[in-house]
């Protein structure tokens, strides 16, 4: 299956139904957990020091339950009214907006300490339109200008998206060091098909901490969550031979010719033939 | 719904919209209270961000006239009590939209504070 971002726009892939499938999916909570406290550790806060964030593409609030948690006080903004809808029945503490990030913020210069975006990003690259003011870059470069304003100085934000090609990587960059950011693309677990997961760690000012340089992504391997990763492709080719022909998966003994054969006589099926030492034998070579 | 710290934050960022753009107005607005953990240094920390006289007179017109109109120099224990009530407490009803000025465009008014 494609990605959603290709399928429609947000606000209408994310209606009412896939809302509530979207959010009561274990697998996404999961992994919207685990990203929101590896954003949260590259944003670099100061610790015990409360601060204020904005959650961008706040969805139905997974990622700000966890902030919650964390003890940060939040605002998040959203652009499809069914995941909000989810949000406000899951009662999240935080301040929700409906709003399109790709026209840029309302907020007064300086609000945020910080600002994260699980999963959000990749949604601006297409085009539903073919205004001008519709086109990728155009919806980027005034999202990063608000951005840029609206957060402090010094301050962090970090966007996980998932990027289809390394040229998205690119055009998201440079429009965001045009507004005025600094930092870079971290990535974690570069070599992983799966656990490969693209993080863009912006700094406005001096980005908050003594360093300048972008932080190391994780890499090794993936920390297993003591189950076996099921891979079905994996399952599939053990069954294949060294020739790449697939092995009949017919193990023909008696016990299994009488197994089936008494399961047919319990089902009913006429012309089941009977057994006797013959059966399951092999036939002599004929010379 | 919207607390009064975010309400403090928000300034309308149509393009020509320089002046008189802060703060938003409140139109048909319910009020809600919702219990919050109390931190003061979180408080502390937020006051230089605030429009100290938005804040003031949005709260007064939500009703609510605990905190005093001079931002005060010392900060004393019942004052952040107060604060903290008014920024992180005090909730405007779900759904209201945010509209500013009759001449702003149309864009602004169809966002609307969930």
């Amino acid at each position: 299956m494609s990605r959603p971002e290709l399928q429609a726009p947000p606000e209408i892939y994310y209606g009412d139904t896939e809302a509530k499938k979207y959010t009561k999916n274990t697998r996404n909570q999961q992994i919207q957990a685990d990203m929101t406290f590896r954003s949260l550790e590259l944003l670099n806060l100061t610790p015990d020091e409360p601060a204020f964030l904005l959650d961008i593409g706040c969805g139905s609030g997974l990622s700000g339950e966890i902030l919650d948690e964390e003890g940060y006080i939040w605002a998040g903004v959203d652009i499809a009214p069914s995941m909000l809808e989810v949000a406000l029945e899951r009662e999240v503490e935080g301040d929700l907006f409906l709003q399109d990030i790709g026209q840029g913020f309302g907020f007064r210069p300086g609000s945020f300490d910080g600002a994260i975006s699980i999963s959000v990003l990749q949604w601006l690259l297409n085009a539903e339109t073919s205004h001008p003011t519709s086109s990728p870059p155009h919806r980027l470069n005034r999202f990063f200008t608000t951005l840029h304003s609206v957060l402090r100085n010094p301050s962090r934000a970090v966007f996980q998206f998932y990027p289809s090609s390394d040229d998205q990587i690119q055009l998201i960059t440079s429009i965001a060091q045009k507004a005025g950011f600094g930092g870079g693309v971290v990535i974690d677990y570069p070599n992983s098909n799966k656990a490969r997961k693209v993080f863009l760690c912006l700094y406005v000012g001096g980005g908050g901490g003594q360093q300048q340089e972008v932080p190391q992504g994780l890499v090794g391997d993936v920390v297993e969550d003591g189950k076996v990763r099921f891979e079905k492709r994996r399952a599939r080719d053990l069954r294949k031979d060294k020739n790449g022909k697939r092995k009949s998966q017919k193990v023909v003994d008696r016990d299994w010719i009488l197994r089936k054969k008494e399961l047919y006589r319990k089902r009913g099926k006429k012309s089941v033939p009977m057994d006797s030492k013959f059966t399951g034998r092999k036939r002599k070579p004929a010379f | 719904m919207v607390r009064l710290i975010t309400h403090n934050l928000l300034a309308c960022h149509v393009k020509g919209c320089t002046s008189n753009n802060f703060p938003l107005q409140f139109q048909d607005v319910q009020i809600e209270l919702r219990e919050a953990d109390y931190n003061a240094d979180f408080l502390k920390a937020f006051l230089p961000k605030l429009e100290w006289k938005a804040l003031v007179d949005s709260a007064r017109k939500l009703g609510d006239t605990s905190l005093p109109l001079e931002q005060p120099e010392m900060l004393d224990n019942d004052f952040l009590k107060n604060l903290h009530h008014v920024l992180l407490e005090v909730l405007s009803n779900r759904r209201y939209h945010l509209q500013l000025l009759d001449e702003s465009p149309p864009r602004y008014m169809s966002r609307k504070g969930v």
